[in-house]
């Protein structure tokens, strides 16, 4: 069904004739002049006659008015989804296999970062920017690694733009992310709902509903947030396919993104891309639910501690020390 | 005398427009320069559209700028409506009551403005959509920037509605009906406050930002708002005084100065209380204020700015306070010039940029605005200054005529 509909792509005329009338196709239908508008503004470009042009007209139509992710069915989903990876096609011919899946049953994620182990080689950094899609142009960075003087634990004394050989004699390295609070100021900020935390405690943003007010941006404590200034810049070869809808996923000019724990990865059982990356093994990821697991025993046996605690975030992200 | 032509709701408008479009050389060159400006906001604008909000100054360190802080400082002007609408309707004022129309057009242009800057700060503005109830999602009630929504719209709907039912009446030639716009009046003497408190809340209730964390906030935002408000609306009163065939009493301009004494000195009170608590035991919750008034490494972009700022703040208020030259409005007009861009400095980028610098993670990085930024900000001052002389334009011509 998915391959047939590539291979012949529907008219707008077509499209509109025979889906049975329902005030959503009549709405989808009755606006595409208004479509044409839309999408000549946010191209900047008039798109070609040719059938191809159309079809990716209607794809963008019905992207426009769809639903927040969080109150959209598995079938809406399903089509949704659908769209991105034709659309991804006819944009940028390339194929990209974005995925939907939903939390996993009795796991909520947690992280922890190891302080004593931890070189500062960014190993991690350079994971994440691949995996995740980043925008190479303004060379956008989820994870920040600071070097530290003995004495502070406060990322804010540390340097975060060092660029010299690692590890320093008497220093150490603390990394900051996005740190999933379990109860988060960006998502009690945000105006449109468009940023919540997942039943595994992953805190996601729908790319498509966030409307750019930048209000979690300024509502968060840990800097954990990232915006899309401009239009995201991947080489197409170093693009990551396998993608989640929460997740890597290309990004819309305007918008806000941030660490998903590689959301695309650890709902299929894998590890983050940095945890998988770092060769001194300081960062520790794991199902807080799960008594023997790796976080569990961390939090369990060493000195763990949370940044910026006195704000009662309640991070899913730890410290500590061997 | 000609026979009375027929008046309804259709004429009320087309006669508004016809208005407007009259005027004297001076009068059409100032709305074409207006429309000239509104051309460059627009223009400047369409490379936001095309290109992103990375034509702007803004970085994911100072994320929100030059459009915010207007944004911010505007909501204040909106607000200060409320200083002549108070004594005009609730203590019966007579000399308040014959301007309160021109106070209503000057917040409903403030507000036109608020609502602009907030629409070109997005960066999804096509999906501005998604924060209308029903067909959107609203974070209501535990985002106060969906609050603010709220009381913006709310406060330009009253501030529209009410002198449009008043002035309609007048235009029919009869007396408005009190009982049925005074719960509306009431209401806006509320709702005014509620948009100030409500845009502080957006900034105090973030504890990321110790700069903005601080209970003074909601407060000093209004005291700052009553002077500054009080302050332009002194000004458009005396250009209408002298330009127009409608006089203004000079007892108004008296209570006008007291009401921005008053206020001005509030404001200072509790500016020198906020600066004694940032630097009499500076914790690191002080960096931005240090950031603000002395800079920091080298970063002092915004130190000749604040310093500008509460020089002119403290002189202007002196001299509206002393009133050197005896009621002299060569003397008082410019003062409230310079407070009102004192206020300006102060509550728009002085309050927005160091509330974001340093990040949470330390990193101190300057912010700049753009040629873009300029001119969308001066796209939309030129709109909002078109709105205003629209709206007293209308106003006045119709009291006038009610007047004979």
């Amino acid at each position: 069904m998915i391959s047939q509909k590539k291979d012949n792509p529907p008219t707008i005329i077509e499209d509109v004739l025979e889906k049975p009338s329902s005030r959503r196709s009549f709405l989808k239908g009755a606006s595409i002049a208004a479509a044409a508008g839309s999408a000549v503004l946010a191209t900047g470009c008039m798109p070609g006659g040719n059938t191809a042009a159309s079809g990716e007209l209607t794809l963008r139509w019905q992207e426009f008015f769809k639903k927040n992710y969080r109150i959209m069915s598995q079938e809406e989903k399903d089509e949704t989804v659908e769209r991105l990876e034709r659309l991804a096609k006819i944009q940028d011919n390339i194929d990209v296999q974005i995925g939907s899946d939903p939390p996993i049953e009795n796991v909520l994620y947690g992280y922890a970062f190891n302080i004593t182990r931890c070189e500062g080689f960014m190993e991690c950094v350079t994971a994440c920017v691949k995996e995740n899609n980043l925008d190479r142009k303004t060379n956008t960075q989820y994870i920040r690694i600071f070097e530290m003087e003995p004495g502070q634990l406060d990322p804010s004394t540390g340097d975060g733009q060092y660029f010299h050989k690692v590890p320093v004699e008497d220093k150490f390295y603390m990394g900051a992310q996005c740190f999933h609070c379990e109860n988060a100021p960006c998502i009690k900020a945000c105006p449109t709902k468009a940023t919540w935390r997942e039943p595994d405690g992953i805190v996601v943003v729908d790319y498509n509903w966030c409307i750019g007010c930048r209000y979690c941006m300024a509502a968060c404590p840990y800097y954990g947030r990232r915006f899309n200034w401009g239009k995201g810049e991947v080489p197409k070869e170093e693009i990551t396919t396998k993608q989640h809808y929460l997740g890597n996923r290309k990004r819309p000019m305007g918008k806000m993104e941030k660490c998903t724990f590689c959301i695309q990865r650890t709902r299929r059982g894998k590890l983050p891309a940095c945890v998988e990356a770092c060769p001194t093994g300081s960062r520790v990821f794991g199902n807080l639910l799960d008594p023997d697991s790796e976080i569990r025993y961390v939090l369990k046996h060493k000195k763990v501690f949370r940044m910026k605690e006195n704000i009662g975030t309640q991070p899913k992200f730890w410290y500590f020390i061997d | 005398m000609k026979a009375v032509p027929e008046r309804n709701l259709k004429t009320f408008f087309s006669d508004a427009i016809r208005w407007n479009l009259r005027g004297s050389v001076g009068f059409q060159i100032f709305r074409i320069l207006l429309f000239i400006g509104m051309g460059v906001g627009i223009y400047a604008y369409s490379f936001q559209a095309r290109y992103g909000l990375s034509m702007t100054g803004m970085t994911d360190i100072v994320s929100w700028g030059f459009y915010i802080s207007n944004f911010t400082f505007l909501v204040g002007v909106a607000a200060a409506a409320v200083m002549l609408i108070l004594p005009a309707y609730l203590f019966h004022d007579p000399d308040f009551h014959r301007v309160v129309l021109i106070g209503e057009g000057v917040a409903v242009g403030a507000l036109v403005m608020c609502l602009s800057f907030i629409m070109v700060d997005l960066g999804g503005p096509l999906q501005a959509w998604h924060l209308i109830p029903g067909i959107g999602l609203f974070n209501f009630p535990s985002s106060i920037l969906a609050w603010d929504v709220l009381v913006l719209n709310g406060y330009l709907l009253l501030n529209a509605l009410v002198p449009a039912y008043i002035l309609y009446s007048h235009y029919m030639g009869r007396q408005p009906d009190e009982r049925k716009y005074r719960p509306f009046v009431f209401l806006s003497i509320f709702w005014a406050f509620s948009i100030h408190m409500v845009t502080a809340f957006l900034y105090q209730g973030l504890p990321a930002r110790p700069f903005w964390n601080n209970p003074l906030m909601g407060p000093r935002f209004l005291a700052s708002a009553f002077a500054a408000g009080p302050a332009l609306i002194t000004l458009i009163l005396a250009i209408i005084d002298s330009t127009t065939s409608f006089k203004i009493n000079r007892k108004i301009f008296n209570k006008l100065r007291l009401i921005i004494v008053i206020s001005a000195i509030i404001n200072l009170l509790m500016l020198f209380s906020e600066i004694f608590k940032e630097f009499y035991f500076p914790t690191h919750h002080s960096i931005s204020a240090i950031y603000l008034f002395f800079g920091i490494d080298g970063h002092n972009s915004l130190v000749p700015w604040i310093w500008t700022s509460v020089t002119v703040n403290l002189i202007a208020t002196l001299v509206l306070a002393f009133n050197p030259g005896k009621n002299n409005p060569k003397v008082l007009l410019p003062a409230c010039a310079f407070l009102f861009v004192a206020v300006w400095m102060e509550k728009g980028i002085g309050l927005i940029v160091p509330g974001l610098i340093p990040s949470p993670l330390g990193e101190i990085v300057d912010y700049l605005p753009t040629w873009v930024e300029l001119g969308v900000t001066l796209g939309i001052l030129c709109l909002g200054i078109t709105v205003v002389t629209w709206l007293i334009r209308t106003a006045l011509i119709i009291e006038q005529r009610y007047d004979q």
